[in-house]
């Protein structure tokens, strides 16, 4: 059996790890057009900022692929033929397998703002992204950042340790207003705003202005930016554009069912750019996150190996850090007050920096629904275990200091009681 | 608003401290490394001239004051960036990434520890420098016939682990468990190495080690070692006999509850100064498994030598035997010679910015071979990695200084348990995304068998909906 996967992202290699574990002898080839490593994109910003070179992001060793007979293709797919299981790559060759998987991750979603396309105005995904932004910032006074999520904060970020003078537009009220309450949002802003960058809510790019290259932002407040530079942070899309005429079916990303299986025999997807067609309870139909991507990998792995398993990624938890604060969700957090929730708040502020502690429960059964926190740590476990078996949130709270995962001799998590 | 920029990596690359593109001091830092710089000059000066043994008080404050308080003071002006991990730049310092600047310490360096081992002669304008210091604290001159040059280089050392001490503890401020640890080292290396011992000789008394002892100390279990310390009295004696209960109680009841970090990253010398003087370069060890090859075979091989050795030398002093004389005392010469002087000493430390900050640590030190042992298999300590929270992003493998792959363990969901981790604690410190943690917790399921990547069923929920 010839398993080929497109795409050497976290969900493509996890598949290949676990076709191999399973059967030893079947061919795997990885087609990748980015890198021929398998690289943390994840620590793109850790490369710019200088902790970290390149080969320090690549999570296995150069001698990985060889131990583990995964065959690499440095090239790009560019068409596939799914009746005659075929993929023609751009060297010219084409590629037949037995089985396909498509993880081929996400490209930087623009919304058609004119100006755009100037140059110093882009996203941050592949690693060409990266070494773009490394020579067109080389020097460079002012720039801005737009779009009020993960990428957006860590673009300015990056641009601050360079001294860079920031303009940081968030078309929402509030930081990340779909994702967390209020008060982490005012915490998050406030942290932004330590770090120097001009943040500026409720404001969206109009216009990029400039001719040939990028000079200003003109925005919906009125005002004009000037920026050598702009990074858009305004969210991915599925990479699916290379699959167009190949009867696949896709809406947004390549549609999946729950063992990822694609309308074409034979050919599963995984990862950033696959799309449920029904997304499990709480879920959402695309799932741009490293964690899932490891997770659908892995299901799509047993697939290829013929030991289909559904997709079910157990609670769902993610982390991120704004400049030196970080945060971790473990299960639900609503970010808007809901009757149907009870919550637990605590906050307080320590030399370092402001700490808060969330959890939430379901009014009616009383049971735990989410654990947000904001510079302490949590213990996932922990946390997923306690949502998983339905505790309930008084319990919890009494229970809280197992639920904390701060180094040795760190002040006590804030305790929060019930609202 | 935060002292910016903290580097700019398209700065001319010249290697002009003040201005190297990884890096841009303050004027708090400018002052302390042109205090530096004035130590620097004054002891070239005296080191060529006759003027150290002219005036030793007026050079020592230049030379130890300089050195000392103009460090104190670089330390401080960290203070105007943010508390956090600030590692800003490390790839691109021609200090920190193998640069000519770099180079240049570690050949100094290397340089130092050659001559003051083997040409000690060769330091004798600045030994005098010494000299006020040692009239205080040991009621003795400093002199190349007394020792001079090893109180020197104490002083230096100590003065190293103290002021760097302070860079790590600004450094690493957001962290408490930073700032315990850092004043332990300083603390076991200003007091238990330097002052005590000293003072111990003022009272005619043996130099006393209360932290050393066999098989860092190699030679303190030998037969003429024994029978000198026998000699010197009731202090002689009771310094034998808690060396003895050191390695053989408290050693593998300490390691047990605490991994050998409550030794290796807490109390002992070594480990202080490359905690302190060593922290700008910890990022430096291989991470390769080769690298962990080799430091398996050579690290239990020093260890298996010097118990080897330590045996024979009792069998020769017991039999009297004359060829297994000869032996033991080649045996003798040679280890002192290669792993006290040549490992421990020029490789260990000259070898910082090339290698990074615990290379004797990790290839050579049989104390920590033995701790490390207890550490993998009798000892509750563990890295307990946080559920499926890794990113892979790399930042804990890299800013390891013994060289531990930790994302390999990290991004499978296995804790780490592994000999030769010294519990620094670091890896914890710069995940972005909070994995890792150290612990001592109970033994069952110390490392877990979880397998993130290749498992669907380990995290809680998954598959059980
Ligand atoms: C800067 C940044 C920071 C992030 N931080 C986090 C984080 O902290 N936590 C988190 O959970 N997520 C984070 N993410 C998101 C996370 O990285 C992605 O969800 C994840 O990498 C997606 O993995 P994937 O395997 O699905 O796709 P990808 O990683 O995108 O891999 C797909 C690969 O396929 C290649 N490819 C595409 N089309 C073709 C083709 N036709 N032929 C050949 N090759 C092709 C692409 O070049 C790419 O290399 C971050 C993303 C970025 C960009
Ligand atoms: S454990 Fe933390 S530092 Fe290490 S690779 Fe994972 S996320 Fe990065």
């Amino acid at each position: 059996m010839h398993i080929v996967i497109v795409g050497n992202g976290i969900a493509g290699v996890t598949a290949a790890r676990v076709v191999r574990k399973r059967r030893p002898d079947w061919r795997i080839t990885l087609v990748s057009e980015e890198h021929p490593e398998h690289l943390a994109r994840t620590a793109w910003m850790y490369v710019y900022m200088g902790h970290l070179t390149l080969e320090q992001t690549r999570p296995y060793a150069p001698d990985f692929w060889e131990r583990n007979r995964i065959e690499r293709l440095h090239d790009r797919a560019e068409s596939l033929d799914a009746d005659r299981q075929r993929l023609a790559l751009r060297s010219g060759r084409t590629l037949t397998y037995g089985r396909l998987l498509v993880a081929t991750g996400s490209v930087p979603a623009f919304y058609g703002w004119p100006g755009q396309d100037l140059a110093g105005v882009q996203g941050l995904y592949h690693l060409q992204d990266l070494e773009r932004m490394e020579r067109e910032t080389a020097g460079i006074e002012r720039a801005a950042v737009v779009g009020g999520g993960l990428i957006g904060v860590e673009l300015a970020e990056m641009l601050r340790t360079r001294g860079v003078a920031v303009t940081y537009l968030v078309r929402e009220g509030r930081y990340f207003a779909h994702a967390m309450p209020e008060r982490e949002s005012r915490l998050i802003e406030e942290e932004i705003r330590r770090h120097g960058v001009d943040l500026r809510l409720q404001t969206e790019p109009e216009a990029f202005l400039g001719s040939g290259r990028v000079e200003g932002v003109r925005t919906t407040a009125g005002d004009t930016i000037p920026a050598e530079w702009v990074g858009l942070g305004t969210g991915v899309r599925p990479n699916v554009g290379w699959l167009e005429g190949s009867g696949i079916e896709t809406a947004r990303g390549v549609l999946v069912d729950h063992h990822l299986r694609t309308s074409a025999a034979n050919v599963w997807a995984a990862g950033d750019c696959a799309e449920h067609r029904e997304p499990l309870p709480g879920r959402a139909p695309v799932e741009a996150l490293w964690y899932t991507g490891r997770i659908q990998g892995a299901t799509a792995g047993y697939a290829l190996a013929d030991e289909a398993r559904p997709y079910v990624p157990g609670v769902f938890y993610n982390s991120a850090k704004f400049f030196d604060l970080e945060w971790q969700v473990v299960g639900s957090i609503a970010p808007e007050s809901d009757p149907g929730r009870n919550e637990a708040l605590a906050e307080d502020r320590t030399r370092t920096g402001a700490r808060l502690v969330r959890l939430q429960g379901d009014a009616e059964s009383g049971r735990l629904l989410g654990i947000h926190a904001l510079g302490a740590r949590l213990r996932h476990e922990v946390c997923a275990e306690w949502i998983v078996s339905r505790r309930s949130l008084d319990d919890c709270l009494r229970d809280l200091p197992r639920a904390g995962f701060d180094p040795e001799f760190s002040r006590a998590m804030p305790t929060p009681t019930l609202a | 608003m935060a002292d910016l920029p903290l580097y700019n990596a398209h700065a001319d690359r010249s290697l002009w401290l003040f201005e190297n593109p990884a890096w841009r001091s303050n004027a708090v830092e400018k002052l302390g490394l042109a205090l530096v710089a004035v130590a620097i000059v004054a002891s070239v000066v005296a080191l060529a001239s006759d003027l150290g043994r002219q005036s030793p008080v007026l050079f020592a404050l230049l030379v130890f004051g300089g050195f000392g308080i103009g460090a104190t003071v670089f330390a401080l002006g960290g203070l105007s960036r943010p508390a956090g991990v600030r590692n800003e730049g490390t790839v691109f310092s021609s200090n920190q990434a193998r640069g000519a600047v770099g180079w240049t310490v570690g050949v100094v360096l290397t340089g130092l520890y050659v001559v003051l081992y083997f040409w000690p002669g060769a330091l004798s304008g600045l030994i005098p420098l010494g000299d006020p210091l040692s009239q205080f604290l040991r009621d003795q001159p400093a002199t190349l016939e007394n020792g001079g040059q090893w109180f020197l280089y104490s002083t230096f050392y100590t003065l190293a682990v103290a002021a760097m001490g302070v860079r790590a503890a600004v450094r690493y401020r957001h962290s408490r468990y930073h700032l315990i640890r850092t004043a332990s080292v300083v603390f076991f290396q200003t007091v238990l190495a330097f002052a005590l011992p000293y003072l111990l000789v003022r009272l005619q008394q043996p130099e006393l080690y209360l932290h050393y002892t066999w098989p860092l100390d190699y030679d303190l279990f030998f037969p003429w070692k024994v029978e000198e310390l026998r000699q010197s009295g009731r202090l002689g004696v009771a310094m034998l006999l808690w060396g003895g209960v050191l390695i053989a109680l408290a050693t593998p009841v300490l390691t047990y509850f605490f991994g050998k970090r409550w030794y290796c990253s807490w109390v002992c010398g070594c480990g202080g100064l490359a905690e302190t003087a060593g922290d700008p370069y910890r990022h430096l060890s291989d991470p390769s498994l080769a690298a962990w090859k080799v430091e398996r075979w050579m690290v239990h091989g020093v260890l298996a030598a010097i118990v080897a050795g330590t045996a024979l030398l009792w069998v020769a002093a017991v039999a009297d035997v004359g060829w297994l004389d000869g032996g033991a005392g080649t045996f003798s010469w040679l280890y002192g010679l290669l792993i006290g002087s040549v490992f421990a000493g020029v490789v260990g430390v000259g070898f910082y910015p090339i290698f990074g900050s615990r290379v004797w640590c990790r290839f050579g030190c049989p104390m920590a071979a033995i701790l490390g042992l207890q550490q993998r298999f009798f000892s509750r300590f563990r890295i307990t990695t946080n559920g499926g929270q890794c990113i892979s992003c790399g930042n804990c493998t890299a800013y390891c200084e013994m060289g531990i792959d930790v994302r390999w363990y990290a991004q499978r969901g296995q804790n780490v348990v592994r000999a030769s981790c010294v519990g620094c604690g670091i890896c914890a410190t710069v995940c972005p995304r909070g994995v890792l943690k150290l612990e001592n917790g109970p033994r069952e399921n110390r490392v877990g068998d979880r397998q993130l990547l290749t498992d669907l069923d380990v995290l809680p929920g998954a598959l059980a909906e």
